[in-house]
């Protein structure tokens, strides 16, 4: 029971999209279609199974002094096995998702689950937590791009529907929209979700936490406590 | 020269990594909400997007693409610019300790900042030249800056303003960073009938 506690709390309870407001960058830029959405999300997953199996199994061979390039250079690897798989196999989707490929490698959230669960626990709870955080980021960037697809395109996973292509608003789909559809999502959220989103944008949650330790915003009260209770 | 301008200016305004491209979000609503930490934080991306250009680009071009090893560009150009910025940082502290002082809180933060490593890729999968490569990251940088310091004036006004419960804080910066983008949005067309 415990072990499935571990691995359901990434997909609601700590949603890290929509909840724990982590890896905004390739929320926003991939939502565009459904198929990037789904391909963005099964990408990062691999890469956060391999990386946090790997850094648990090492992370008593790991100094502390040098741990957050030593995560980066694993994190770096996966990234680079799954860039090349999807090179290989689907070449459609690797030219479509571009950049933001390679940019797994400085998303918050792997380095975040490395940093907050991998390095303190074991290799089997390290592996359900990135499944669980793996599919609770999947299941927000499908969800976020359904609606920019649907509405701003009229079609899903590029299969048009009847009446809703007819009437589309294509700057839905451009990155305005990307801002207020993720805006609108995050405030549903707060207004149904039985677990609430963090009020702001904190330091804990930015891979070079460790590094800087907060000093690079200094935001007035509230995060200070919130960042502990996480 | 012109075509210099043109990347540059292409880059601040059309392309805007942070309101078009999505890249480097964390620090644009995580640093924004005061004038002088959005002003630091712009100037020390600036700084070291051209930096990392100027190291990224002889590496590639002399090392990895020389002996067909282009697969590795992610691992070594993280690891660059990771030991960069700590470098930088060393010499700014000793050297410079005024700039230290308003800079150096923002550096270890940007090694992992996806507009720094996202630039450095772009001006390879674009296939610039050193010059123009270093034009695109200064551009980059500038864009960034702007977008800071324009975003942290609004983010002054949400302050005082009072949205509805479930919009308060994260959604209701998020909207408005919408419509900041969608006027960055409108120069789509200025530049390219400015340098037809």
């Amino acid at each position: 029971m415990k072990a499935f506690e571990n691995f359901a709390k990434g997909i609601i309870k700590e949603n890290p999209v929509l909840v724990l407001l982590l890896g905004t960058c390739p929320t926003l830029a991939v939502t565009t279609s459904v198929s990037n959405a789904f391909g963005m999300g099964a990408a990062a997953t691999a890469v956060l199974l391999g990386s946090n199996v790997a850094i648990s199994a090492l992370r008593k061979v790991i100094p502390d002094k040098v741990r957050i390039p030593s995560y980066i250079v694993i994190i770096a690897a996966f990234v680079t096995i799954v860039e090349m798989v999807m090179h290989a196999f689907v070449p459609g989707l690797y030219d479509a998702l571009g950049v933001f490929l390679s940019l797994i490698v400085v998303n918050c959230i792997i380095l975040g689950r490395a940093e907050m669960y991998a390095s303190k626990n074991g290799v089997g709870a390290s592996a359900l937590d990135a499944l669980g955080m793996g599919i609770g980021f999947t299941l927000a960037l499908l969800a976020m791009s359904t609606i920019r697809e649907v509405f701003g395109a009229g079609s899903w996973m590029g299969m048009s529907i009847p009446f809703v292509s007819e009437y589309t608003v294509p700057i839905l789909k451009e990155a305005p929209g990307g801002f207020f559809v993720f805006g609108c999502l995050i405030a549903l959220v707060n207004k149904f979700g039985s677990h609430k989103p963090k009020k702001e944008f904190t330091c804990e949650g930015c891979p070079s936490f460790g590094l800087c330790g907060g000093k690079c915003s200094v935001n007035d009260g509230g995060s200070g406590e919130e960042s502990e209770a996480v | 020269m012109k075509e210099l301008a043109y990347i540059i200016f292409t880059s601040i305004l059309v392309n805007n990594y942070v309101l078009t491209k999505f890249l480097g979000i964390c620090p644009f609503l995580g640093v924004s909400k005061k004038l002088d930490q959005a002003t630091g934080m712009g100037v020390a991306v600036t700084f070291v997007m051209v930096l990392a250009t100027l190291a990224t680009y002889p590496i590639n071009r002399f090392i990895l693409s020389a002996f067909g090893l282009e697969y590795l560009q992610t691992i070594v150009f993280i690891l660059v610019i990771a030991a960069l910025v700590q470098l930088v940082e060393i010499i700014l502290k000793k050297y410079i300790p005024a700039l230290h002082a308003s800079l150096g809180i923002y550096l270890p933060l940007i090694t992992t900042n996806c507009a720094v490593l996202g630039v450095v890729k772009n001006n390879i999968s674009d296939g610039y030249g050193f010059i123009e490569s270093v034009a695109s990251a200064l551009g980059c940088g500038l864009g960034f800056l702007l977008a800071m310091v324009l975003f942290a004036g609004v983010r002054q006004r949400i302050e005082t303003s009072k949205p509805p419960k479930c919009f308060e804080g994260v959604p209701i910066t998020l909207v408005s960073a919408a419509i900041v983008s969608l006027s960055f949005y409108g120069f789509a067309g200025v530049i390219d009938s400015i340098f037809a």
